[in-house]
């Protein structure tokens, strides 16, 4: 006795399920055999060629061939797909992996049991232990697998894809063929002059963008809730309903609209401003004031939600602390300066940071108001008004420098991840969850 | 006092400036969409006269304008109730799962959601663009429907807290009953949660009906297109020589979302501040 453990694992490193048929566990160890032969069958068909695939990216391109007397055009190898799939198999390979090493350790554990004199678990057994301890696992399984093939394989893609040379006028399969370049893209990126030109204008433009559309509409939307919630203020319900307006249009269309209401020519505003003698204002095609536009647009779209928080927070307020300011003799600005404001910004600083977040990749708004324009002559593929994602949106999909847009996907995603890490450690639910119950 | 009645009136003031510069759009597109002729310029804000022409135009497939506004508003609504379901159902699921149970790898899986949920999904669309080539779903409605319920589990966290307030004990006692995790989470938790569903129910909706990118991204022929993309291209293509009747349709786009949006008022303010309260 007391080498059950160790046999069984042993066991389990030689072919997996093999410690499980040693620890009597004959359904468990039968799975985990079909396992390893799905995995072995898969690694020989397909597995090894896809992953090395993802190693040399192609090897012959798209080439014309003799065939008789006539050339015919003979399709290579297409070095995205390859890609792609050499990084599916690539995740497969490590899930066969990580089922390998709870293979063994299972065995152990089982085998340790054994010698305490125990039985292992029958299979009846385990099934009633996976509904109990694994429920959340399998509730999680589905969400699961299409977060990993739609948010997490894209990301890894995307990193990848800035290490290669997938770029028009010469890389694009299945044309030609694409290859690992290393750090050049970035390189390029950050050391020729028009790219870096580009890159410092837009982001400091992203930057900027981010803080002053985050900043008016949180302000914006404070004001505009204690404006309406002063205790004097009579219609209380209609004043917001008529500010709820602009939450409650679908952004795309307010955004279209105002394009057209900004109109330089014809717009409706600058008719009323040459109405009364002032000139129209080149709110779209001016850089800076075009940049001024947007952020009195975005403000449109987003006071009235920060301003539906802020209501629902006043209310939260509780009463006792205004009573007790009250005894003490407290003026109005300073119950507003020592409560009201605290409670507010103590409650929304999360929000704010998300927000800023969210607004750094505010797409819409840029796209649908401006699309980035006006042109910019000192800056390639990007306008005036362009952020990170508008340019890389740009890059890819209208100008095919796919390796370029992918590294700048990567510099947004940096600044995103470590942002929302940052929100992350210091928000309630995280650190003291458990303290609700 | 009349200090204080000077700065009430200054309120009144704020107030109409704020009302009027909110309304302003809204009612300029309305009448746009009710005026004569087909241009954006305009006499006057309030038209001469008043003409349904526009909408009866949506409805009415002209040859020589490619406007297929009806089966753009179909689409729309197909994507949007089905991504609604499927994804209101993950996003619960998910929540449920992490907020009632500790299991291993819980705090990973947390930060996880939370990082990449930051991280707009669109960013990596040169991937999802490829990954939908090779299964063949480019230019279905299945593939926007797909990405969106996709992503869904990422925007759990308004829900976890939700359900971080309902007390153990309730599903406690019911497994001291012989309920299973299933029993109890249909039986017990989805009824409570209610309000927390019509709210996730609410932004999924609009989430997709709004949608602009991926729709773009994926939609490739115009019948097939949502009234996102559709509208788009109406302003970018025709820009101010259709404008009445992009503004007719955009009129007919909003109404379904303003009509969720006031009846479904309170829960969104509800949902807002959950997530603001629970971080």
């Amino acid at each position: 006795m007391g080498k059950h453990a160790k046999m069984a694992a042993l066991l389990s490193v030689l072919f997996m399920g093999i410690g499980q048929l040693y620890n009597k566990q004959i359904i468990k160890g039968i799975i985990f055999i079909l396992t390893e032969i799905l995995a072995l069958y898969l690694m020989v068909t397909m597995l090894i060629e896809k992953i090395y695939g993802l190693i040399t990216l192609g090897s012959v391109p798209t080439h014309l061939e003799k065939v008789g007397r006539v050339y015919v055009n003979i399709p290579g190898d297409h070095s995205i797909f390859m890609l792609l799939e050499g990084l599916i198999s690539l995740i497969i390979l490590l899930l066969f992996i990580s089922m390998y090493v709870s293979n063994i350790k299972d065995a152990y554990k089982n085998g340790q049991l054994r010698e305490k004199g125990l039985n292992a678990p029958n299979f009846h057994n385990t099934i009633r232990n996976i509904n109990d301890n694994s429920f959340p696992y399998a509730m999680l399984f589905i969400p699961g697998l299409g977060i990993l093939l739609f948010t997490i394989v894209p990301i890894i893609f995307m990193i990848f894809l800035a290490f290669t040379n997938y770029t028009a006028p010469n890389h694009i399969p299945p044309k030609s063929l694409v290859d690992w370049v290393g750090l050049s893209t970035f390189k390029d990126l950050l050391f020729l002059k028009q790219w870096k030109n580009t890159i410092i204008g837009v982001s400091m433009w992203t930057i900027v963008w981010a803080v002053l559309s985050t900043f008016t509409c949180y302000l914006g939307g404070i004001l505009v809730a204690l404006l309406i919630q002063q205790k004097r203020i009579k219609f209380k319900v209609m004043w917001r309903m008529i500010y709820i307006i602009p939450y409650a249009i679908p952004q795309f269309i307010s955004l279209l609209v105002m394009r057209n209401m900004l109109n330089y020519q014809f717009g409706p505003i600058n008719q009323y401003l040459r109405y009364f003698g002032l000139g129209g204002l080149p709110w779209l095609n001016d850089p800076f004031w075009a940049k001024v536009t947007i952020i009195i647009v975005n403000m449109w779209i987003g006071i009235p939600s920060s301003m539906l928080l802020t209501i629902g927070l006043l209310g939260n307020i509780p009463k006792d602390l205004y009573e007790a300011a009250d005894v003490d003799g407290a003026s109005k600005f300073a119950k507003f300066r020592s409560i009201t404001l605290p409670y507010i910004l103590f409650a929304t600083a999360p929000l704010l940071i998300m927000s800023f977040a969210f607004n750094i990749n505010n797409f819409n708004v840029i796209y649908l108001l401006t699309e980035g324009l006006p042109a910019n002559g000192d800056y390639v593929f990007a306008g005036s008004t362009d952020l990170l994602v508008t340019w890389l949106y740009k890059l890819a999909l209208d100008n095919q420098r796919y390796n370029i847009a992918s590294a700048v996907g990567l510099i947004v995603f940096i600044l995103i991840a470590s942002l929302s890490i940052y929100n992350f450690r210091r928000t309630k639910s995280y650190k003291e969850e458990d303290m609700v119950q | 006092m009349r200090k204080g009645n000077i700065s009430l009136t200054l309120s009144y003031l704020m107030l109409i400036i704020l009302a009027i510069g909110f309304l302003y759009p809204a009612i300029w597109v309305v009448m746009s969409s009710l005026r004569v002729g087909d241009s954006l310029f305009s006499d006057s804000l309030i038209p001469k006269q008043l003409t349904f022409i526009h909408y009866r135009d949506l409805f009415i497939e002209q040859s020589d304008k490619q406007v297929f506004f009806m089966r753009w508003f179909w689409n729309t609504l197909k994507i949007a109730t089905t991504s609604m379901v499927l994804g209101t159902f993950i996003q619960i699921l998910t929540a449920y799962s992490i907020s009632r149970f500790r299991f291993y790898g819980r705090k990973t899986i947390m930060s996880l959601i939370l990082i990449l949920g930051m991280f707009p999904g669109f960013m990596s669309m040169i991937a999802i663009y490829i990954i939908l080539l090779q299964l063949n779903l480019l230019n279905t409605p299945y593939a926007l429907i797909l990405v969106y319920t996709a992503g869904a589990a990422l925007h759990m966290f308004v829900a976890k807290g939700f359900f971080d307030t309902i007390p153990h004990s309730l599903a406690e006692s019911a497994q001291l009953d012989g309920a299973s995790h299933m029993d109890v989470f249909m039986k017990i938790m989805l009824p409570l949660s209610k309000p927390m569903i019509t709210y996730i129910s609410l932004t999924t909706f609009t989430g997709a009906w709004v949608d602009f990118i991926f729709a773009r991204l994926i939609l490739r022929s115009r019948e097939n297109w949502t009234l996102a993309v559709g509208l788009y291209e109406l302003v970018n293509s025709y820009s101010s020589t259709e404008f009445t009747l992009f503004a007719a349709g955009a009129v007919l786009s909003s109404i379904p979302i303003a009509i969720l949006f006031l009846f479904l008022q309170r829960f969104l303010i509800e949902g807002i501040t959950a997530g603001a309260n629970k971080g």
